[in-house]
């Protein structure tokens, strides 16, 4: 074997440079955490002009509490449906059909509820139940015969459509019982009294402030004794604080309306569920990989077709979720209920930051570039804006922030 | 006799790597010429200079093609004066039908600027009927073979009114009688007057066929040799069938011989158990009608590093992935034993769950997540290691990921750094972290320091000397024959998917490994 020593000072020299390498834990400023995630932080400056626009160009009405609360209600089954579209999208599929299923879900619990009266709930369950059906049949074109999810859920589009339309037999049904309507209506509301204000909202605002303050401390603690970079500490009191004021304003707006609405509990929890499993399971973190590069997945050993197969059954059931919501705040199931709804799906994960290529999104971004288009909508709709504007409005705002991100990516040319 | 081209004083540098040094070339009209060299000598650089998809310009040196100085800017300039070049890849759309595709950005119009159909198809049949094919030139080309194709793009190089034809390894995807009948065409080509390069790895149809050899090594010129002026003129060597023996060895020589020029750390070498063992392991390609690994048995114990050496085609990455849970090929038959127990993974999982790991020989497109970070990538092939009921534990994912970032020398600011923003070295470390986290019993390793410079290289082969004394056992790929010698205890060699030799180190040479690989089958020089 021809073998050579290499000069012992380039070893020395690198092992060095490795170490001032490990040892580098310092903290980031705003500068560095600004650029890093440019992607990302975007989306929120993007979203805190875009409210201050509409706050101003409706005198403040965007901002009321009873606006407020309106936009909760109006936009809740479509920020559900972008959680589990950002997943298929960060996959790197897509789901076209969702709408269809919203109305498929509705149709089956109304037919059930209303029509065969059985309990409110037995129709949540077995609407739930078709939705998971529903996910797993596009999951299993998808995953195992190889479709690609555009041509599946374009199909699904139309097949759940029909379904739909034979489970109404082609007629709107109505009205359903008081406790489902609840569900999209109800609010809870003086369970710890307050005077002209709903004390309970406010108390699980803080609650929720707690939590992330609480969280965000943990996290830091934890990173700075595995020596990851932080941020310095001025600047994380800074971000809770602000996070804090956000939230607050929120809550307090809300209690000074009708209180806490029972959909927004559902929306919450599901966020932080879904925020947490794409973060920090194996699960999750597969779906990233599998968006990222599909090769690289399969070729380290993630069961790539299982993880996509979950992926659509997921989606159906979230689309239950908001089947279910949509038929309880319009009190009823109609043949055309969810039309379009996989679009704005669609578009609020593009406009939160998520790559048309795959690989890159958040669930927390979703939630933004829906509310985004919420508060462009329900703005809009407060100036009285005409339908075609608004239209063409939010068709510019999708492009502008895909292209963003492909602007982006062309920037760092250094990835891909 | 005249010279339809020549090349002079090529000189072709990429940001850090000079792939072309003043490499010279001429061609004499009507000869076949070869051009033969190691993967990586430069021979596919010189022939997209030659055709212009290195444009003029970004390169030094001139180009004379038929007395005349030429600039080309493109292929559509290079076409326009007769020089077609044909990839080994083949460049057929296969749901076109053969007349579409020879007429392809070529096409016959008639009146109105619309196809002439009749005339395209009656053109077509005539060139298929001059590259000896009868097929129906309506018939997609999908649905024929490998060889018939390859025929299909030499008619569609002469309906270019080609003068100087570049085939590249055009029968490293056919079987023998589709090879002999090319080659046969080539040499019925060359009395029409065509002239025609070369490039092929298999030395016994070069020195068959070819009138003029010019071999390359590290981007320069070795030398050009020529079969009618008495090759090895010192050696006294005659015509008949030993000459091209001779011819062999000489071009041999020339492919391989240069200093070992990257250093290797020392290792003692102590090999234990058995590991892996192959037996009769066969592939078919995905999609053609060939077998791309044929009866392959191997071994492998621990503490022992293993070569396999082939050249480009030789079914080595498709070894290897066939046996990494069956990621290649189809109809895969053979055994598969690690540490004696018979295995049979039908997916990457099982077969990471029995002992065996795999880095690819293409780690951008097959073996990171260019956009995710350091972290994610190591943690990518052993997540499970790391999280209890399908949870994450981010922050051993960060140990993890911090450990390997000092245990291997990863130079990035942050394990959350994205890969791709890493250099090609470090980009090859994150990688082997990967399989090191997941712990494999073997390790398969293909061209583990392609594309890196020499002191990363460096910094790999230790790694690989730290696995093999930790028991592990590393079977290596590689094109670089220095580096097998350097880091190898054994050597396999390989060529058109099946196994002519074994060598142990000691009496390994480049000379030897080079000639087993350029063997056709065994027992055949």
């Amino acid at each position: 074997m021809t073998s050579t020593q290499r000069p012992p000072a380039e070893d020395r020299a690198e092992a060095q440079s490795a170490q001032a390498a490990a040892l580098h834990t310092g903290t980031s400023n705003l500068r560095t955490l600004v650029t890093r995630n440019v992607r990302q932080s975007g989306i929120y400056v993007a979203f805190v002009v875009i409210v201050a626009l509409f706050a101003i160009l409706t005198d403040g009405v965007l901002l009321s509490p009873g606006n407020i609360t309106n936009i909760v209600l109006q936009y809740s089954y479509i920020l559900v449906l972008a959680i589990g579209m950002v997943i298929v999208i960060i996959a790197g599929h897509i789901d076209l059909s969702v709408g269809s299923v919203v109305a498929l879900t509705g149709a089956v619990s109304a037919v059930i509820v209303i029509q065969q009266g059985y309990a409110w709930w037995i129709g949540i369950v077995v609407a739930l139940l078709v939705g998971v059906a529903v996910g797993a049949w596009q999951g299993f074109w998808v995953a195992y015969v190889g479709i690609p999810a555009f041509i599946v859920t374009l199909a699904g589009m139309l097949l759940f459509r029909g379904l739909t339309l034979q489970v109404l037999d082609n007629i709107s049904l109505s009205p359903f019982p008081a406790e489902y309507q609840r569900v999209a209506n109800g609010f809870l509301n003086g369970l710890l009294g307050g005077q002209g204000y709903d004390a309970f909202t406010l108390f699980i605002g803080a609650f929720a402030v707690a939590g992330y303050a609480i969280s965000g401390f943990r996290t830091r603690v934890a990173r700075i004794r595995y020596r990851q970079p932080v941020e310095s500490f001025p600047l994380f009191v800074a971000r809770v604080l602000a996070v804090g004021a956000v939230v607050m304003a929120f809550a307090w707006q809300l209690a000074h309306a009708r209180g806490l609405p029972i959909v927004l509990i559902i929306l919450g929890l599901l966020v932080i569920t879904y925020a947490v499993v794409t973060r920090q399971t194996v699960f999750g973190r597969q779906v990233y990989a599998i968006g990222g590069n599909l090769s690289a997945a399969l070729l380290s050993g993630v069961r790539v077709r299982t993880v996509n197969f979950w992926i659509f059954v997921n989606m159906g059931f979230l689309s239950a979720v908001a089947g279910v919501i949509y038929s309880s705040r319009s009190n009823g199931a109609q043949p055309a209920a969810g039309t379009m709804f996989e679009l704005d799906a669609i578009a609020a994960a593009f406009i939160g930051g998520a790559a048309v290529t795959g690989g890159v999104g958040t669930v927390v971004g979703a939630m933004v570039g829906g509310l985004i288009m919420a508060v462009m909508s329900n703005g809009m709709q407060l100036m009285g804006v005409d339908q075609s504007v608004q239209s063409v409005v939010k068709g510019l705002v999708l492009m502008l922030a895909v292209a963003f991100d492909i602007w982006n990516k062309r920037r760092g040319g250094a990835v891909r | 006799m005249d010279t339809i081209l020549e090349m002079r004083g090529i000189t072709k540098t990429f940001p850090g790597v000079t792939a072309l040094e003043n490499v010279s070339l001429a061609v004499r009209r009507g000869e076949i010429h070869a051009i033969c060299g190691e993967n990586g000598a430069g021979k596919s650089t010189l022939m997209q200079v030659l055709s212009g998809v290195h444009s003029a310009g970004s390169y030094d040196g001139e180009i004379v093609f038929d007395g005349q100085p030429v600039q080309f800017h493109g292929i559509r300039d290079s076409e326009a004066v007769g020089v077609v070049i044909i990839h080994q890849e083949l460049a057929l759309v296969p749901y076109l039908s053969v007349a579409e595709n020879i007429f392809l950005g070529n096409e016959r119009r008639g009146r109105g600027g619309l196809i002439d159909w009749n005339r395209t198809n009656a053109e077509a049949t005539e060139l298929l009927a001059s590259v000896g094919l009868d097929e129906n030139p309506v018939t997609p080309v999908a649905q024929l073979g490998v060889g018939k194709q390859q025929l299909v793009e030499i008619a569609k190089a002469l309906s270019k009114e080609v003068r100087l034809l570049i085939l590249d390894e055009p029968t490293a995807a056919l079987n023998d009688t589709d090879s002999a009948h090319l080659l046969d065409l080539l040499r019925r080509l060359r009395d029409q007057g065509i002239t025609c390069i070369l490039i092929s790895h298999k030395l016994n149809e070069v020195t068959a066929i070819a009138d003029a050899i010019t071999v390359l090594r590290d981007g320069r010129t070795v030398e050009t040799l020529r079969t009618d002026d008495g090759v090895g003129d010192g050696d006294g060597v005659g015509d008949g069938d030993g000459d091209s023996g001779t011819m062999q060895e000489r071009i041999i020589r020339g492919m391989v011989g240069r200093d070992l020029e990257s250093f290797y750390p020392d290792r003692e070498s102590d090999p234990g158990d058995e590991v892996l063992r192959i037996e009769d392991w066969t592939v078919w390609h995905p999609t053609q009608d060939r077998k791309v690994v044929d009866g392959v048995s191997l071994t492998v114990r621990a503490g022992e590093v293993v070569g396999i050496a082939g050249l480009m085609g030789a079914g080595r990455t498709e070894l290897a992935m066939s046996v990494f849970g069956r990621s290649y090929g189809r109809d895969i038959s053979g055994r598969l034993f690690v540490r004696g127990r018979e295995v049979r993974p039908r997916s990457v999982a099982e077969a990471i769950d029995n002992g065996i790991a795999y880095a690819t020989e293409d780690r951008k497109r097959y073996g990171l997540n260019l956009i995710e970070d350091v972290r994610r990538n190591i943690s990518a092939a052993a997540l499970r290691k790391l999280a209890s009921r399908g949870w994450v534990d981010g922050n051993e994912e960060i140990r993890v990921a911090e450990e390997s970032r000092n245990h291997l020398g990863i130079r990035t600011t942050s394990v959350m750094t994205a890969v791709g923003k890493l250099s090609g070295g470090n980009q090859q470390k994150v990688v082997l972290a990967k399989w090191l986290f997941a712990d494999p019993d073997v390790l398969i390793l293909d061209e583990p320091t392609r594309g890196i410079d020499v002191g990363a290289k460096y910094e790999i082969y230790t790694i690989i000397n730290r696995l093999v004394a930790a028991g592990k056992a590393v079977l290596v790929i590689s094109s670089e024959l220095p580096e097998l010698l350097g880091v190898c205890d054994r050597v396999y060699t390989l060529a058109a998917g099946r196994i002519t030799g074994e060598v142990p180190i000691a009496e390994a040479t480049q000379e030897n490994l080079m000639a087993l690989m350029t063997r056709d089958r065994e027992g055949v020089a």
